[in-house]
């Protein structure tokens, strides 16, 4: 059902069960459906919304996603392509949870080094570690080949995109 | 601080070690050589694993002669060829093996953060022989060492580091080590493709080290109280005929030394190919072969210290 508003404002549909990432950065809806895993073949009822007005942002992209709810490790991936998300979590059509998405000082598990010679891209039992070492503009550093990874390396390694800037 | 807080540490980075560290690193190897010319064995019983993953000459004989100085004994791989790695077996699990044969493991291996990851593994000390392109711990001390002992002091001095500054291991630990000291300046001097990495860059600036990049090595001479030459080295570049354009563009001639201040330290991690010319050797600059013996003190020094070796 959409909500009553002036025509100035963005019409939300609301869902029943599910997730509402907002204030995604924009351009980065396609990205996030992708880090998510979800391609829509395999049955996900997921709206977006791409490059609409934000009062906060000027330009902001929405993911809407029924029946999933996210796990930590996927929020913080977020948080590396968008600082600024919001998300929301939704049972019954209300809203039960929001929070910010807030980079951890310390990432772990996720992106693949984008140094092909750390030992991180072996075949080795350790987890991929990195030190944030700024937030916007993102900075991140290899734990192990201090190597420093930039937004568009982050985007690169996780996701098959080539970056989104040339 | 004091020598007991090294007791069972692991040296995997430069980055690890403070100025207190160094200086009692320092201190040890300055007390080597009386061990070396005495029939004293503070290591006696304990046992390095020398894990070379990479050729090496220096570092692995280096750590070898340092252990069996200190009256310990040692289990070398020397050819990766000839270990399991060939069989696909992780460094993780390799690491987990060796320290059941031995007290502490030197290692070198070609991936970059190796050491970082094999002192995570391991159970007994991990000392970092080279990580791929990334860092050379060990050579950075005894590097140190002697430009302290040619110098007496590193304040206040201008170092000019040549060659190889992108892929150069030496290099970056050296330029690490040289930002826990006060006031000294470097001259960075190198082809443009070879440029020091702007990480290292970064952390010198968060430093407040002076450094100044520049491409000619006949104008820093004048200006500096130490020249450090590096190997341009082939193996690190991705094609050859990359390393065909630059790898003569910086030699170092007896000739353009009469423009130094004085009888300034040459220093070179070795091995050379042409970067420093024979003509160069039986000058007073020449001190690169010095360099080596030291390198068995300040090994001798970490292996003493992290293991525990009475000094008296």
């Amino acid at each position: 059902m959409a909500k009553k508003s002036n025509s100035s404002e963005l019409k939300v549909s609301k869902i029943k069960e599910g997730t509402v990432i907002d204030h995604v950065d924009a351009g980065m809806a396609l990205i996030v459906l992708e880090m998510l895993g979800i391609t829509g073949r395999e049955g996900t009822v997921a709206t977006l919304s791409m490059n609409v007005v934000s009062k906060k942002t000027g330009r902001k992209d929405i993911v809407k996603i029924e029946n999933r709810f996210l796990e930590y490790n996927e929020i913080n991936q977020i948080a590396l392509i968008s600082p600024n998300a919001t998300i929301n979590e939704i049972k019954n059509f209300t809203v039960v949870k929001k929070f910010d998405v807030q980079l951890p000082e310390v990432i772990v598990g996720f992106p693949k080094c984008i140094n092909p010679r750390c030992i991180t891209n072996a075949r080795e039992p350790q987890v991929q570690t990195y030190y944030v070492k700024s937030v916007d503009p993102l900075k991140i550093r290899c734990k192990y080949c201090n190597t420093n990874m930039d937004k568009n390396d982050v985007v690169k390694q996780l996701t098959k995109y080539s970056g989104i800037t040339k | 601080m004091s020598r007991k807080s090294f007791l069972g540490k692991s040296i995997v980075s430069i980055k690890d070690l403070t100025r207190e560290d160094l200086d009692i690193i320092f201190e040890e190897a300055d007390k080597m050589e009386q061990i070396i010319k005495s029939n004293k064995k503070p290591l006696d019983g304990k046992i390095l694993a020398a894990l070379f993953m990479e050729p090496s000459t220096r570092t692995r004989l280096s750590f070898e002669a340092a252990m069996h100085h200190l009256g310990g004994s040692v289990i070398t791989v020397s050819d990766p060829k000839s270990s399991s790695a060939v069989k696909g077996e992780s460094l993780s699990d390799t690491i987990r093996t060796v320290e059941n044969y031995c007290d502490i493991i030197a290692i070198r291996h070609p991936l970059e953060g190796s050491a970082r990851l094999a002192a995570e593994f391991s159970r007994v000390p991990i000392l970092n022989g080279g990580s791929g392109a990334e860092e050379h711990p060990t050579q950075a001390l005894l590097d140190l060492y002697t430009l302290l002992k040619e110098l007496k002091t590193v304040e206040g001095k201008s170092i000019a580091m040549v060659g190889d500054l992108k892929y150069g291991r030496t290099i970056h630990s050296l330029a690490y080590i040289l930002s826990k000291y006060n006031a000294v300046k470097l001259y960075f001097v190198s082809p443009p493709s070879l440029r020091i990495k702007a990480e290292i860059k970064n952390d010198l600036k968060e430093a407040g080290i002076e450094f100044h990049e520049v491409e000619s090595l006949s104008e820093v001479i004048p200006l500096v109280d130490a020249i450090y030459m590096t190997r341009i080295q082939k193996e690190r570049f991705p094609q050859e005929a990359e390393y065909e354009k630059v790898k003569d563009a910086y030699v170092l001639t007896k000739e353009l030394l009469t423009f130094a201040k004085g009888p300034i330290p040459v220093l070179h991690p070795l091995p050379r190919v042409n970067e420093i010319s024979y003509d160069v050797d039986d000058t007073k600059h020449a001190v690169y072969f010095k360099q080596m013996y030291n390198g068995v003190l300040v090994r001798m020094a970490l292996l003493n210290l992290i293991l525990g070796g009475e000094v008296k």
